[in-house]
């Protein structure tokens, strides 16, 4: 299993100093290679489930378990580390840096995992995604759909056991949407990645063997009862 | 791809920012090194480094004057000594040379001043390691001269150039008759001596009115030897023979024209400084400081370590400026600093997302903490190393320029002490600018920083 999620609770602080119940998940799992959609309206929590999962934010509550490991109670240095070195991530607004070339940021992907940079792996990812031609272009200098594209080889860069896409196609041209789309699905098949891809598109998700909708399993008023509790 | 990379491509990326505030950096140290470089040029100049003698010798009176008059030329002699004061120092065990040196007039053109001297001068070091490079032949005739490079340079002469000189000093008016001819010209020394005309001894003695009057020498041979009566008879009695010798020539009809000049007796010559060297002092440590303490018992003479009075006036004036062109400067780079953090500072809301980024790549917060100070080294000690790499270049360009303008022998590479705590000044002030905003880096939330 590369994907555990037990019993997660999250709520925010407000000004006011009341909690803000967010996510409450008695149990979500996803298995090795597997790829899943993700449903769910604006403001429904799927971003801090994101979050949560990459281990950007940690829950009041509940176990959040990658590759074997509970990254919740994990410190937040080996956590971060962790992070680098098993999930990658495909933000909805690509997240290159414009300092850094096609390749640097691949390598930058690469600079904090511990394992070394591996300039030929990250060559080849790229190759990979089409733009073998295009590795020494700044951002600035790419399509939006290679910009993307890059993200993707990035997020890959480590060699993770779950990637997490979120929204990748909504910033993208139509042209490139499916081909975005096709890119990280049979990139994570080729690398046995599991994939959870957040998407507003029944379209996009109507492609997916699973799709979940957070609304049906995600109930934050399970926070508001422990806290009264 | 280290973090000093990552800094490297993050400043990089804000071209202009950066290069301005390493800019700034880098025209503080260069005006640092500027100020050092000149300073240290003018300090060796007055320093032992830049004398070859352990010891002046000259009349009581202010030790100052007589080290600027006899070593740069810069005021007017104290008073004269015995010349046979000369050849009891040199009979001295702890003295291994003992140089003559008689001044007082100047050149008619340019005023320089005119020394007369022994070959021996020329034979020492002028300062430690440096021994004379002279251009032309030795001195023969009495009026025969080498030249300072500075006397060639700004008089136009050279070997061959006829000059007079003026009688003490350029005030009093007075050319003497006779014409000197230059036989050799010194190489630059970046010493008065570039200043100086040096005139053989003799020719000194011989030139009409440098010789005094027997009465006026007993008297002052009284004086000097008033506590040594061996010393005094010994000298009377050389002075007594030196005035038959005068009598008899005075009665003696050599029936050919008198234009040549006599040969001055010992008892009537005088000199106005000596310069001594001592046995090594390594082997001898206290001769130098023997000869003074014997001097500062009897006769009117005192002997000075040339580099004290200097170092007193040194450190007491140019010290200060020194210190207070260091301190300015140095406020140049702390401002250039304060710069840097701005502008760093300024940059990071812009860069709250890229630090967000990195850090949901898996860098800690140690790695973006890092980051921010390597850029700020980066900008610290780039600029830094590239003020310091062009001051020293405007030192070796100006060098040529500085030397002919004011004598000064700059040498553009020479280290500092100042400089060896640059570079860790600039590091600890790289950490200082950097830390607060490598704090708000370190601080970032990453969930924020990526919504934003």
């Amino acid at each position: 299993m590369s994907l555990l999620l037990e019993r997660i609770r999250k709520s925010y602080r407000e000004p006011g100093g009341r909690r803000l119940p967010v996510l409450g998940i008695e149990r979500f799992e996803m298995t090795q290679g597997e790829q899943v959609a993700l449903l769910g309206a604006s403001g429904g929590g799927k971003t801090t489930l994101l979050n949560i999962i990459s281990g950007i934010l940690t829950p009041d509550s509940g176990r959040v378990v990658i590759d074997g490991r509970d990254i919740a109670v994990m410190q937040e240095v080996v956590r971060d580390h962790y992070r680098a070195a098993k999930i990658g991530i495909v933000f909805q607004t690509f997240n290159l840096l414009p300092a850094f070339s096609a390749l640097e940021n691949v390598l930058l992907g690469m600079s904090f995992s511990g394992k070394g940079v591996d300039k030929a792996f990250a060559k080849q990812l790229l190759e990979r995604v089409g733009l073998g031609h295009r590795l020494n272009h700044s951002p600035q200098k790419l399509s939006v759909g290679e910009q993307q594209r890059v993200a993707v080889a990035r997020s890959l860069a480590n060699k993770p056991v779950l990637l997490l896409a979120d929204e990748p196609t909504a910033n993208v041209d139509p042209a490139n949407q499916q081909l975005i789309l096709d890119l990280i699905r049979d990139t994570c098949r080729d690398h046995k990645v599991s994939l959870l891809m957040v998407t507003h598109s029944l379209e996009v998700a109507g492609t997916f063997s699973r799709i979940e909708k957070l609304s049906e399993f995600n109930r934050p008023e399970l926070c508001q009862q422990e806290q009264t509790v | 791809m280290n973090l000093l990379t990552i800094a490297w491509k993050s400043v990089r990326q804000r071209r202009l920012a950066s290069s301005l505030t390493a800019l700034s950096i880098a025209l503080g140290v260069m005006l640092m090194v500027l100020v050092l470089v000149i300073s240290g040029a003018v300090d060796s100049a007055f320093t032992q480094r830049s004398i070859g003698y352990d010891l002046i010798v000259g009349p009581k009176g202010s030790d100052l004057q007589l080290v600027l008059s006899a070593v740069y030329r810069m005021q007017p002699p104290i008073e004269n000594l015995p010349y046979l004061y000369l050849d009891q120092l040199r009979k001295d065990r702890r003295v291994i040379s003992a140089v003559p040196l008689a001044f007082g007039d100047v050149t008619e053109e340019g005023s320089f001043p005119i020394i007369g001297t022994t070959t021996e001068y020329f034979e020492n070091e002028y300062m430690p390691g440096q021994a004379f490079k002279i251009r032309g032949s030795r001195i023969n005739g009495l009026f025969d001269t080498i030249i300072g490079s500075e006397v060639a340079r700004k008089n136009r002469w050279d070997i061959g150039s006829q000059f007079t000189i003026v009688h003490g000093g350029a005030e009093s008016g007075h050319v003497h008759d006779e014409k000197f001819s230059v036989v050799a010209v010194l190489a630059p020394t970046g010493t008065a001596n570039d200043r100086t005309v040096f005139l053989n001894l003799d020719g000194f003695y011989a030139i009409a009115g440098h010789g005094k009057p027997v009465i006026e020498v007993e008297k002052r041979l009284r004086d000097f030897y008033a506590s040594d009566p061996e010393r005094l008879a010994l000298a009377l009695g050389q002075l007594e023979a030196a005035k038959k010798q005068e009598a008899e020539e005075a009665s003696h009809d050599h029936g050919h024209d008198h234009g040549h000049a006599h040969v001055t007796p010992d008892a009537m010559k005088e000199v106005t400084a000596i310069l001594v060297k001592t046995r090594p002092s390594r082997e001898y440590p206290k001769d130098s400081m023997d000869i003074v303490f014997d001097l500062k018992k009897g006769f009117q003479a005192m002997a000075v370590n040339p580099v004290v009075p200097i170092q007193r006036l040194v450190n007491g004036m140019l010290g200060n400026i020194q210190k207070a062109l260091v301190v300015l400067t140095g406020m140049i780079i702390l401002v250039s600093g304060i710069s840097i953090f701005v502008s760093i500072y300024n940059s990071m809301a812009d860069r709250r997302r890229e630090i967000g980024i990195m850090r949901a790549l898996g860098a800690r917060r140690m790695h973006v903490f890092g980051i921010i100070l390597a850029e700020s080294a980066v900008l610290c000690i780039g600029g830094g190393l590239i003020g310091w790499l062009v001051g020293h270049s405007l030192a070796i360009a100006a060098s040529p320029w500085v030397i002919q303008q004011t004598g000064l022998l700059i040498n553009p590479w020479s280290l500092n002490v100042w400089e060896a705590v640059l570079f860790p000044v600039l590091v600890v002030l790289a950490a200082l600018v950097g830390f607060l905003p490598a704090m708000t880096a370190y601080r970032t939330n990453v969930a924020d920083a990526l919504s934003s």
